[in-house]
């Protein structure tokens, strides 16, 4: 009756749990100085003090009802809003340029994502043990064992997300100030939601949902994937080595890994062991496998069960691949223990892999598009050292009063007008004067602001008049206001302003 | 590795069954769904208790969220949560953060008020903000008015005097412009020469003859004009009358006239006709002392006061 409805498939794929087992390498010990750097600095940032006259003495400071962000001895005004869109800039072009060199090197190292993840894993780790135990606690019923270990690692998780909403919050204020009145119930509510949702993204991004978060959520992995081209270096699964003619093989019992890594609790002493017993005998079980039509691929899985995204690599490129390299490690581990040549699994480019006769792996950057994105990354890059470094300590806006656009005095003189701002960015009190060049002198007026004082991070505003003859006006389309900061007449900017008469509107 | 499991599941059923084998699917809502929905009944219940929720008898449930705001006389209400209390808990706190900038406006002379920068800075922005509100509707946004109805402020020529005091006067007492109207009194030919005499005033194309006979008339009993525009029809500030000899105009439209014939005639229309719409009201019960005194700055800011 019901033929075929049994096979319906559900609306949501169910999580796959993932017990990732840990193993010892280059790109281990890479991840692991990246999460220890990255962390050192995201956590201890806002503690470092940095004396100041008028702030908070905090190195790194948005300060937001303050209107500034203070960055060691750089303030930033939201003016400066050019320099946030430029760094974005920087930040894609980096990213494009690096994944068409090397792949998703950003998701496998640097992401936030792949850190916490990577930092939780270790957690979990290191209170219900390597991956048998883990995937044999999964197995249990609830019991007193399951619950204290399951329960821990899910406090501790809260625990380390709770401190990493709380230190984002204390970019914002003074930290110890902030954390005293967090506890006391008295900092201001944006504090305490910022902190309540970061803890609960953060425990369930990293903590519940993982993998899960790059496969669905995250659009970079994908779009990531666009800049692949056949000379990006990926972590690669060298097939034609790997499955030989008859595709890849087990090594039997007693001669090779199966038995013994049963025993182990990582690949590692199996390696160890291994060593320095078999590199001769590799060679030669090599050409054994290679006789029979066998690849390299011992089939011992360890590729698939550090992966935290838990993909099988030899399956081809893939999209859930974050290029963590963990494979990478584990292979060579593996290898080694056989003494067989490292490299099974490594990072190689499609086209290299595709080549009658492979070569060594290697960057190939001379490409049109890696070559552009560079030139694009340099001088972005270059410009925002120089607009930082030659920043002013002031800005500067001469508005036009536009209604009405001018006035006939009187006499028959022209009169328009101007509103002249200007924001002391320096830490100190500034004069600042004002004058005009291409026009009379005293055809301009400044009321009683011939020159004005503005308190650091303030502005000032001035009303401008210029009063010219019909005959002079008819002439003069544009002239110059001069701003000059008292006693620094190098920082002098003059600004190019309209003067309009109705003769001129009439043309 | 993972877990594998069959990612399909058995369709289930209702558990009834008719005729034998008629059976009923379930297809249960997804879970997440159905919990969403759970939430939003709890959000529901809490939004009542807190927020103005159901009609009762002739008000409404107020609920237990109160607005409580101090008002410009010192008075503490408190209300229960409604947006329109909520504006005036805005402009109430508004007000009591601009009070100290009024309360300095009221204490320093007006030579003072315009040599600090600060109030300056006040003066341009709250100045723009009243005169938006009150003055704009007739001298228009920035001041400039409008030729044949409001004057301009922004230029130089003021009617009543442009000093501090004078202004001040001006906006707290209101004014009230008047000129009769000369059609009954005088020949059509008569108010063609005065028109001319004063288009030679301010320098524009007239009939010289005319003009001169325009002069004498001017100076006459007959006409009697410099009773009010002076002899030396430069207009007399104590009663506000106009300066003939100038190039501003403000009730004969010169400017939009493009011959010299066009601007004679807009002349000759107002001594034609006279004046009686040059009102405006008095400002002194509708804004307040301070209210007056940032206005006052801020018009003589606009046109450089005199």
């Amino acid at each position: 009756m019901q033929t075929g409805l049994e096979e319906q498939l559900g609306l949501y794929q169910k999580r796959i749990p993932i017990f990732t087992r840990s193993v010892k390498g280059r790109f281990r010990r890479f991840k692991t100085t990246v999460l220890v750097l990255a962390y050192a600095i995201y956590f201890l940032l806002p503690w470092l003090p940095w004396s100041r006259l008028d702030a908070p003495s905090q190195a790194v400071l948005f300060d937001l009802p303050g209107r500034r962000f203070l960055i060691f001895g750089l303030t930033v005004y939201p003016q400066d809003v050019v320099w946030l869109a430029l760094l974005l800039f920087i930040a894609a072009i980096l990213l494009f340029f690096v994944t068409g060199l090397v792949g998703r090197a950003f998701c496998g190292y640097f992401c936030f994502q792949t850190l916490w993840t990577d930092f939780f894993i270790w957690i979990e780790h290191k209170i219900q043990g390597e991956r048998p135990a883990r995937v044999r606690l999964y197995r249990q019923p609830w019991n007193r064992e399951k619950l204290l270990k399951v329960g821990g690692t899910h406090v501790l998780w809260v625990l380390a997300s709770f401190w990493t909403g709380m230190t984002f919050v204390a970019y914002y204020a003074y930290a110890p100030q902030l954390v005293l009145d967090f506890f006391t119930g008295q900092a201001a509510a944006a504090a305490y939601i910022t902190v309540s949702i970061l803890t609960i993204s953060t425990y369930a991004a990293a903590g519940l949902m993982r993998e899960q978060i790059c496969t669905y959520v995250c659009p970079y992995g994908r779009f990531q994937s666009v800049m692949y081209e056949p000379e990006t270096l990926a972590v690669h699964y060298d097939a034609r080595r790997g499955e030989g003619a008859h595709g890849r093989a087990t090594v039997r019992a007693g001669r090779g890994i199966v038995v013994e890594r049963r025993r182990a609790e990582s690949a590692e002493p199996v390696a160890v062991d291994r060593r320095q017993a078999s590199l001769s005998a590799g060679e030669r079980a090599l050409a054994e496998r290679h006789e029979k039509g066998l690849g390299d691929c011992v089939d011992c899985g360890l590729c698939v069960q550090v992966c935290p995204t838990g993909i099988d690599i030899r399956d081809g490129l893939q999209y859930k691949c974050i290029s963590c390299g963990l494979c990478i490690d584990a292979c060579n581990t593996i290898m080694d223990s056989f003494g067989f040549p490292k490299g099974l699994i490594r990072y190689d480019s499609e086209q290299n892999l595709a080549a009658p006769e492979p070569t060594a792996p290697r960057v190939e950057w001379k490409r049109l598009k890696t070559i552009g994105y560079g030139a694009a990354l340099i001088l972005m890059s270059a410009y925002l050292a120089y607009s930082i470094g030659t920043r002013g300590s002031y800005d500067r806006a001469v508005n036009q009063i536009r209604q009405p656009l001018y006035v006939v005095l009187s006499n028959g003189d022209i009169r328009n007008r101007y509103q002249v701002r200007i924001t002391n960015k320096a830490a100190q009190d500034q004069t600042y004067e004002i004058s005009a060049s291409g026009i009379p002198a005293g055809a301009l007026d400044l009321g009683n602001f011939r020159e004005i004082t503005i308190k650091p991070g303030h502005s000032g505003l001035v009303q401008a008049s210029v009063r010219l003859t019909p005959e002079l006006a008819e002439h003069t389309h544009h002239f110059e206001l001069v701003i000059t900061p008292k006693g620094k007449p190098g920082e002098a900017r003059s600004e190019t302003v309209r003067f309009d008469s109705p003769k001129e509107e009439h043309d | 590795m993972s877990e594998q499991k069959l990612q399909s599941q058995t369709v289930q059923t209702t558990g009834h069954a008719w005729d034998g084998d008629l059976q009923e699917y379930n297809n249960p809502l997804p879970v997440w769904w159905v919990y969403t929905f759970y939430v939003t009944v709890v959000f529901a219940l809490v939004y009542w208790t807190i927020y103005p929720s159901w009609p009762f008898g002739k008000g409404w449930i107020g609920g237990l969220s109160n607005i409580t705001y101090v008002n410009s006389d010192g008075e503490t209400k408190t209300h229960s949560w409604n947006t329109r209390a909520l504006l005036l808990e805005d402009m109430n706190r508004a007000a009591i953060a601009q009070k100290p900038y009024f309360d300095k406006v009221a204490a320093m002379s007006y030579a003072q008020i315009a040599k600090d920068p600060d109030m300056n800075g006040f003066i341009l922005s709250a100045g723009k903000a009243l005169f938006s509100d009150n003055c704009a509707p007739c001298h228009q946004a920035g001041g400039q008015g409008v030729v044949g109805f409001f004057p301009n402020l922004t230029d130089d020529d003021w009617l009543y005097g442009g000093s501090f005091d004078k202004i001040h006067e001006t906006i707290t007492g209101g004014r009230h412009g008047y000129m009769p109207t000369f059609s009954e009194v005088l020949s059509p030919e008569q108010i063609d020469q005065l028109a001319n005499y004063v288009a030679s005033l301010s320098g524009i194309g007239h009939d010289a003859t005319k003009a001169a006979a325009g002069n004498v008339l001017f100076h006459s009993e007959t006409a009697a004009c410099y009773y009010c525009h002076g002899a030396d029809a430069k207009g007399r500030k104590e009663i506000g009358s106009a300066n003939l000899t100038d190039n501003i105009w403000l009730w004969a439209n010169v400017p939009a006239a493009s011959s010299a014939e066009g601007k004679v005639a807009a002349i000759r229309s107002v001594i034609a006709s006279g004046l009686n719409k040059g009102v405006m009201p008095a400002w002194a019960g509708r804004l307040s002392p301070e209210q007056i005194k940032v206005l006052t700055v801020y018009v003589h800011e606009l046109g450089g006061g005199q």
